[in-house]
């Protein structure tokens, strides 16, 4: 076994399974352990300026790679153009700054604020590290190699495709570059991490409200009426 | 019609002394957490003042409540449900914590650890957030009785609209007459937290109207915080979870009073069961200001109309709960006497806790360093009674807090508390209706009955006579769902895990 079998075969499928599992186990019997952990109300300015530009760049970013890795063929079609291949490319770049700018001032503030200091876990300094990690390995490879959105296309969704159709071929990812084979393997680690960690409000996103009435009434004991009848 | 029953607490302003007990039994009962410092689900204003969170009436800042365009649609302050969402990473109208106050607590040990010497020890401040010293610059009631200052009375909101002059003589320190105002979660009709909660983490529950957080569901996306116009729901930031006022339901439900009802002093807390038409509540909400009042009052119904009666009972609501909304003191003071409010129901949110606005004394006015009351002399002394405007608390201000700025409610209510007061003072001084006392109470449309029922309820009910909690049923709820012989022969209450962030 080499590392990279370890790395990018064995190692997926622990993370994959431990998101789903616990992920799962988590939602089910532990859901007091499921929030946000929002801490705004502590301190609100540099929030602002880290919270947003990180949560909607991310929120884009990532689904940006959700459709080149699906529908590989239409961002290659779209690249067909010159313009629009450095259109993409430039975005891309661009909201990668934009979500980096937003992580560092993240960071920053979980260092330098004491009150949110001091309400942090390890846990919450591991996720921001890994995230960081991620976020740069992604700009740096979008600076360094160029053309990404076309080679992603190409590699990386044949790639994603084989962990999840159980056939897994890492030696896709063999010849990648140092700084893109660490942005993917930051990515199986970030998966791992995700049910253990405040990571699992990702997918909590209350799409319902939209079509629920505005008000909730419970009844506690609805079929119960009139004592002996 | 769809009758609902709901619990009701009611204050009677005149009788609070401000003592807090009731904020302190609230308190050690549910409050004293880690991150939890800061919330007051009780928690008593000294009146004109700005309250806590500071000047949280002021919904331009705090965009809490409901507003309605006349044309037959309530929106919330705070957003839509497209922009709820658009939101969650960072909640523009949140308030921040120095609107409450830094928790805080004293280094207790250094008194014990001190080295020798020639001064007293002293225990530090610290918080208690971070543990690091800090600077104590606020704190709950910290404008208790105003701190001997005016700055605190000229910030209520409540002011505006009061005439200049009124204002002026407010803003005399010697002129301000203190009110307190206890507040507690409002368990609204239209609560607002509910509606906006993205996650539907919040809900009311159907058989007394306890609006609960459900904290299993609740994932922090503080909406609800913002948009309570009341702030009585707030964040605990430990655990990443919201909280407030349960109305304690656990002690209602074993038959017990609320602990800030049961430990109030004063006496001044009636608690009891309203019976409401839920088909009503979209019209209540959206009548113009002056008409909210009423409106609200039209959707509390008579538990002891044949026909609500009726519609009760097809709606599973119990023989016993009917009969404890028969004998609800909440339901005599609020639609029988109609001496209680909702405070500030311009909010359109249905507060379903009432208040009975407080009297005050005359107005006196400071001459040559000597208190001028203007008394008049020669006639009975009931000046206020014949002139609500020489009130020491104007009456625009208290329409502003428990009638949409309505003076006329106002009025009607004080004037049916002062004829009380004077039927009863010719009874205990002149031993007899003597002819003032008689038309007095026939100007507000009182009979002598009903004025010493209003008497008797105010000044020495009994404790059952106050807390009219009719039985929960729990046993019913609880063989709904569970099979009560399930754990037959088993040991132990199953697993407790404590509140721990994250985990």
């Amino acid at each position: 076994m080499n590392w990279n079998v370890l790395l990018f075969e064995i190692f997926p499928y622990v993370a994959l399974v431990l998101a789903v599992v616990v992920t799962a186990y988590r939602y089910a019997y532990r859901p007091f352990s499921v929030s946000a952990i929002s801490s705004q109300l502590l301190e609100r300015r540099l929030l602002f300026w880290g919270s947003i530009p990180f949560h909607w760049g991310i929120t884009i970013i990532l689904t940006i790679h959700l459709i080149a890795w699906l529908f590989p063929g239409a961002i290659l079609a779209w690249d067909k153009s010159p313009l629009r291949l450095y259109l993409l490319e430039v975005t891309g770049f661009a909201l990668g700054l934009w979500t980096l700018a937003g992580i560092v001032v993240l960071t920053l503030r979980r260092l330098a604020h004491s009150k949110v200091r001091a309400t942090a876990t390890v846990m919450d300094y591991v996720v921001l590290l890994l995230v960081l990690v991620s976020v740069a390995t992604g700009v740096y490879t979008a600076f360094a190699y160029r053309y990404g959105t076309a080679w992603f296309a190409g590699a990386m969704s044949p790639y994603l495709a084989s962990i999840f159709m159980l056939r897994p071929r890492p030696d896709l990812v063999a010849d990648m570059p140092f700084a893109f084979q660490w942005h993917v393997f930051n990515f199986w680690l970030l998966l791992a991490v995700f049910p253990f960690s405040r990571l699992v409000h990702i997918i909590t996103i209350p799409l319902g409200y939209l079509i629920r009435p505005w008000q909730i009434v419970i009844w506690v004991r609805r079929r119960f009426t009139q004592p002996g009848a | 019609m769809n009758v609902r029953t709901h619990m009701s607490m009611l204050f009677h302003l005149d009788k609070c002394i401000g003592c807090h007990t009731c904020s302190v039994a609230c308190k050690n009962l549910w409050t004293d957490r880690k991150g939890t410092e800061y919330m007051w689900w009780n928690n008593v204003e000294t009146r004109p003042g700005t309250g806590y969170p500071t000047g949280w009436e002021d919904q331009e800042y705090y965009q809490g409540g409901w507003e309605y365009d006349g044309r037959g649609e309530l929106k919330l302050r705070l957003h839509n449900k497209a922009q709820g969402l658009t939101r969650l990473f960072f909640n523009p109208a949140l308030p921040d914590l120095k609107d409450y106050y830094d928790p805080f607590t004293f280094r207790y040990g250094d008194l014990f650890s001190a080295p020798e010497g020639d001064d007293q020890p002293t225990a530090k401040p610290i918080s208690m957030i971070t543990g690091e010293e800090i600077e104590i610059d606020s704190g709950p009631n910290w404008d208790d009785d105003l701190s001997g200052s005016n700055i605190y009375a000229r910030n209520d909101k409540n002011l505006e609209g009061v005439p200049d002059n009124v204002r002026a003589q407010l803003e005399e320190i010697e002129g301000v007459v203190f009110n307190y105002l206890p507040r507690i979660c409002n368990h609204c009709l239209n609560p607002a937290c509910v509606a906006a909660c993205p996650q539907g983490a919040i809900y009311k529950r159907g058989e007394d109207g306890v609006v609960l957080v459900n904290e299993n569901k609740c994932k922090a996306w503080r909406m609800c915080v913002a948009a309570c116009p009341y702030k009585k729901v707030y964040y605990n930031w430990s655990t990443g979870k919201s909280e407030k006022c349960i109305l304690c339901f656990p002690r209602l439900e074993t038959g017990q009073a609320p602990a800030c009802a049961h430990s109030c002093v004063g006496r001044i807390r009636y608690m009891g069961v309203l019976l409401y038409d839920a088909d009503r509540i979209p019209e209540a909400a959206m009548v113009p200001d002056d008409q909210l009042v009423e409106a609200q009052l039209e959707a509390i119904l008579d538990p002891t109309d044949p026909e609500v009666i009726a519609a009760a009972k097809q709606n599973g609501i119990t023989d016993d709960w009917i009969k404890a909304a028969q004998e609800s003191p909440v339901y005599k003071f609020v639609k029988e006497w109609r001496i209680a409010l909702p405070l500030h129901p311009e909010f359109r949110t249905l507060a379903m806790m009432f208040y009975i606005p407080p009297l005050s004394p005359v107005m006196g006015v400071v001459e040559n360093k000597t208190l001028n009351l203007a008394l008049d002399t020669k006639g009975p002394e009931f000046e206020l009674f014949a002139d609500l405007s020489k009130a020491r608390l104007p009456v625009e201000y208290l329409a502003n807090l428990f009638a949409a700025g309505n003076t006329k409610i106002i009025e009607r209510v004080l004037k049916k508390l002062l004829a009380v007061r004077i039927f009863k003072r010719a009874e205990t001084v002149d031993g007899k209706l003597t002819p003032e006392a008689e038309a007095a109470l026939k100007e507000v449309g009182l009979d002598p009955e009903t004025a010493e029922a209003i008497y008797r309820l105010t000044t020495q009910p009994t404790l059952e006579e106050r807390f009219v909690i009719p039985p929960y049923h729990r046993e019913a709820a609880i063989e709904a769902w569970n099979d009560p012989l399930e754990r037959k022969g088993q040991v132990g209450f199953g697993e407790l895990k404590a509140p721990v962030r994250g985990e």
